[in-house]
């Protein structure tokens, strides 16, 4: 159906905010994923950067058809709005038994907005399997301050996500995801595609809404990582409080009263 | 009077694990390796599981630990920041070659 958005849900978004990504399996149709080896592999031109999307790519182009799939619309649509912006894209090959893993980073530069945050789209034509240098990532990480590739020094988290996937795979990551290629052990070439988009409206509410008051919105942002130290893990929390609070516009919002606590400070003289 | 004189060569390896607290008995939840031998080449996200439960662990196991990370208080203002790892500690195992 063209130009179909299957939007998220609340618990969805929650879990995006928890996780710092969002793991779309096998949504693009096989002809898709068979024209990206052929799109992808002499590599794809630069576009200048903030190209608003709709003058991005030609309708009828891989990228515009990929974009398109309802899945990948309606997550965009959900995360960063109508008509972003495209900052960047990129295709990002790993040869057989070549190269090296990446060091552990976040793209670009520190980036602390509190209420706004790009998308990273990474796409995946081909299966992927653990000897393929499967993009490395580290659940919950999105929200730390730190500057690239300082990071560097971490090869291992516990709980860490080395991506294994159908084809067809498109995983969307908040901009401060600490990730990184890792080493392609196997005989085949690996193929991704990235595509960073900017918002250009508040990131208020752009998702299904129905389901806001569900239950599991709380326990997924109350999801722990089996990485994070004992007292941070709670910071982390603090920190997606105030992050979801921006994007419901809910400023009573707390997770287990963090938020709360340390922000009373009354006024009000005693009788 | 005969000099023996040692052939051996030394390399020294590095193993770095991030605690869950700033005890050094405390969990593992980070770990990286450094080898100065050359034997094998540890990188990033090669594996699942930490080499050992505990940073006391290695200890038991003949690592030396070498550095510990300081407690900085935060700074004004950013309490509630949240960042690198705090609890690294750094450890070295001299092998011959």
């Amino acid at each position: 159906m063209e130009n179909e958005q299957i939007l998220l849900n609340s618990v969805q978004m929650a879990r995006f905010v928890a996780h710092g990504s969002l793991r779309l399996d096998a949504v693009v149709p096989d002809e898709l994923n068979a024209e990206a080896l052929t799109f992808l592999a002499p590599g794809v031109a630069d576009i200048p950067y903030g190209t608003p999307l709709s003058d991005a790519y030609a309708p009828d182009s891989f990228a515009a058809r990929l974009l398109e799939v309802p899945q990948v619309a309606g997550a965009l649509r959900s995360l960063v709005g109508p008509e972003p912006l495209v900052d960047h894209h990129a295709v990002h090959v790993l040869g057989p038994h070549g190269g090296r893993a990446q060091e552990l980073h976040a793209d670009a530069i520190i980036d602390v907005r509190p209420d706004a945050f790009d998308v990273q789209l990474m796409y995946y034509p081909q299966a992927v399997t653990l000897d393929m240098g499967g993009t490395l990532s580290v659940p919950g990480s999105h929200l730390r301050r730190i500057n690239e590739s300082d990071t560097g020094r971490y090869q291992n988290l516990r709980g860490q996500t080395r991506l294994v996937c159908p084809a067809g795979t498109v995983v969307i990551v908040h901009h401060g995801i600490w990730h990184g290629a890792r080493r392609n052990d196997s005989d085949i070439t690996r193929y991704m595609f990235k595509i960073r988009f900017n918002p250009t409206v508040r990131q208020r509410l752009l998702w299904d809404t129905s389901d806001l008051d569900d239950p599991q919105v709380v326990r997924e942002l109350d999801t722990m990582f089996p990485w994070y130290e004992q007292a941070t893990g709670r910071l982390e929390r603090y920190n997606r409080a105030l992050l979801w609070r921006a994007l419901t516009g809910d400023a009573e919002f707390d997770l287990d009263y963090w938020v709360t606590r340390v922000s009373n400070r009354p006024q009000e003289v005693a009788a | 009077m005969t000099t023996e004189v040692s052939t051996s060569v030394l390399r020294q390896q590095v193993l770095v694990l991030y605690l869950l607290n700033s005890a050094l008995d405390s969990y593992v939840v980070g770990w990286s390796q450094y080898d100065g031998t050359g034997r094998t080449s540890p990188t990033t996200g090669d594996s699942t599981e930490p080499p050992y439960d505990t940073g006391l662990d290695a200890l038991k196991d003949g690592w030396r630990l070498i550095q510990a990370s300081q407690l900085i208080p935060p700074y004004p203002g950013h309490e509630y920041d949240v960042s690198f790892l705090k609890h690294e500690f750094f450890f070295e195992r001299i092998v011959q070659l």
